[in-house]
């Protein structure tokens, strides 16, 4: 019997690489990625689970779905989730078909390499650059006195305010997310697009395609995943900012992160149940959101590896 | 292809100049304080104002925390997942990602609610647990940039074979990470905390939910109540942002290149 085991052992051991040998000290494997897991849980995964909870209970604990009902019924919470869901697909498809424009101007354009790398630090800046002092821009740009403003009332005597123009409108506020939309996108595709191998275009022509045919057949379904992809992440991106409309319009602008800020610093609602169920909606949003993401990257990484 | 080029010059301009009407727009609307004439009164202002300087500094301070925090966590996460443990890396990458899925509004609200002075965890409960807390929400927030900057620069350099060789000259675990593998990925994780210390300077949202002195919450107190200075703020944050790219930019010159990846 004794022999039998020992040969067991010696079967189960010997395949094995010298790495596998050390298994049985287990503690210092995962000592490097500790850190890291036990900040992720406390405080990432946990606030997160603890909000998503809180939105199916009742004040005492209980689970109910008055919450998550509430989304839909209380008309100015239900009006907030769609002008949010407005803004954030109309900036994110504009700004996608904007920047992919500029992307492939600048990649595939024949334009003087100055202007690529120029366009792609800008990117960089400006899809940073996104928050309070993106909305002290365009307030100092079309703002009331603004100078585009002036401009064109004194030179053009087009009073654009007059013209219903206002920041607060959805079509407003859709302009200036674009500021940071655009340039996200353009750092996001331009790899896209360097991935386009030249050979491609040698061959297609080679078979005789024509121009058209050649981006029909070959370069959008190649681009078509990352294109999407973007698009959702532009999407998620705007869903979550509040800074730039927050200086704009303080608490009383109606979209979802607002009303959520004004939930947590207890000036509108008073009711936390209420506010986790918001938190909740934002989180499935932008969730589905990214689920969509990844699965438009996978299908994308086949052809741009 | 003649036409192409001259789209893509008629793109080119009407991008370059959606982004610079804003941007010029700004500069000349914060030299216009004093009336009549450009001045930089707007920026003498702003910059002699003891809370820009005290609100400024903190908000430097916290992305100072914010990137050694990050570096603590992220680096030895990243290094330890390509030498022992690559079964782990599509959990890492995917947890690395969910700050850019759930917004940033929503974790802070989490932690008001989980870190409260009545909890077993009471970081809301003193001055310094609130700050201890801004810095861990900031981190969180870098979690996307400095995982992907770390990962980037580990994929340049062999991992496994220089750990080997330290291990063979007698070298610890620190001595591993913190002389061998942290010079060698020095530039990426410099990347990564140029891009966390241009997200943390103005980050609105988290500061104020958690009523912090930062940077964030006093531009929006000075853009609610003034005219000139908040185009005057507008450009100097610009101007840290840019910085922090253009710093990024020259970096990735010094960087070494991969074998596989020649770009």
């Amino acid at each position: 019997m004794t022999d039998l085991t020992l040969s067991n052992q010696a079967l189960a051991t010997k395949p094995a690489p010298p790495n596998e040998a050390t298994a049985f000290r287990l503690p210092t494997q995962w000592i490097g990625v500790a850190p890291f897991f036990i900040f992720a849980l406390m405080f990432l995964i946990l606030p997160t689970l603890y909000l998503v909870l809180g939105a199916f209970q009742r004040g005492d604990g209980s689970f109910t779905l008055d919450n998550i009902l509430q989304l839909v019924t209380d008309p100015s919470i239900s009006a907030s989730y769609w002008v949010s869901i407005k803004i954030s697909f109309w900036s994110a498809i504009i700004g996608a078909f904007a920047g992919l424009a500029i992307a492939i101007a600048i990649v595939r354009g024949g334009l003087p390499s100055w202007t690529r790398s120029a366009t792609l630090t800008f990117s960089g800046v400006a899809s940073n650059f996104a928050g309070l002092p993106l909305a002290f821009a365009f307030l100092a740009t079309l703002g009331r006195v603004g100078i585009v403003t002036t401009l064109l009332r004194d030179v053009l005597n087009i009073n654009i305010y007059a013209m219903g123009f206002n920041f607060l409108t959805t079509s407003g506020l859709i302009a200036v997310y674009l500021f940071f939309q655009i340039p996200l996108m353009v750092v996001i595709i331009v790899p896209a697009i360097d991935g386009l191998k030249k050979e491609w275009g040698e061959a297609a022509a080679t078979l005789g395609a024509t121009q058209a045919q050649y981006w029909r057949m070959v370069v959008i379904p190649v681009i078509w995943p990352s294109f999407l992809g973007t698009v959702i992440l532009l999407f998620a991106n705007a869903f979550g900012a509040i800074a730039t409309a927050y200086a704009f319009a303080g608490p009383a602008l109606n979209i979802v992160p607002i009303k959520l800020y004004s939930q947590i610093n207890g000036d509108v609602l008073h009711n936390p149940q209420l506010g986790y169920a918001i938190a909740f909606g934002m989180i499935v949003i932008t969730g589905l959101a990214n689920v969509f993401y990844i699965w438009f990257r996978t299908r994308s990484e086949r052809w741009l590896k | 292809m003649k036409s192409g080029k001259f789209w893509a010059w008629v793109i080119f301009i009407v991008g370059a100049a959606y982004f610079f009407i804003p941007l010029m727009a700004t500069v000349e609307f914060s030299l216009r304080m004093r009336r009549g004439v450009h001045s930089f009164d707007a920026y003498r202002i702003v910059l002699g104002d003891a809370r820009f300087q005290s609100t400024f500094l903190y908000s430097v301070i916290a992305a100072v925390f914010t990137i050694i925090l990050g570096v603590l966590i992220v680096v030895p996460a990243a290094y330890w997942i390509r030498l022992r443990l690559p079964q782990l890396r599509p959990i890492v990458e995917f947890i690395t990602l969910l700050p850019l899925v759930i917004p940033a509004i929503v974790i802070v609200f989490g932690y008001i609610r989980m870190y409260g002075s009545n909890s077993p965890l009471p970081f809301l409960g003193s001055n310094m647990g609130a700050n201890a807390l801004l810095v861990i929400g900031y981190a969180t927030l870098s979690l996307p940039y400095m995982y992907r900057a770390v990962d980037t620069g580990l994929r340049t350099i062999d991992v496994r074979t220089l750990t080997e060789a330290a291990q063979i000259l007698g070298a610890g675990w620190g001595t591993i990470i913190g002389r061998v593998i942290l010079p060698n990925v020095l530039i990426a994780v410099l990347s990564g905390a140029f891009l966390t210390f241009a997200i943390v300077i103005g980050e609105f949202t988290m500061a104020s939910l958690l009523n912090r002195p930062a940077f964030g919450p006093y531009l929006q107190n000075i853009g609610a109540n003034r005219a000139y200075e908040p185009a005057a703020l507008a450009i100097i944050a610009f101007a840290i942002t840019w910085g922090c790219m253009s710093l990024i930019q020259i970096l990735s010159r010094f960087a070494p290149k991969s074998a596989n990846r020649p770009n």
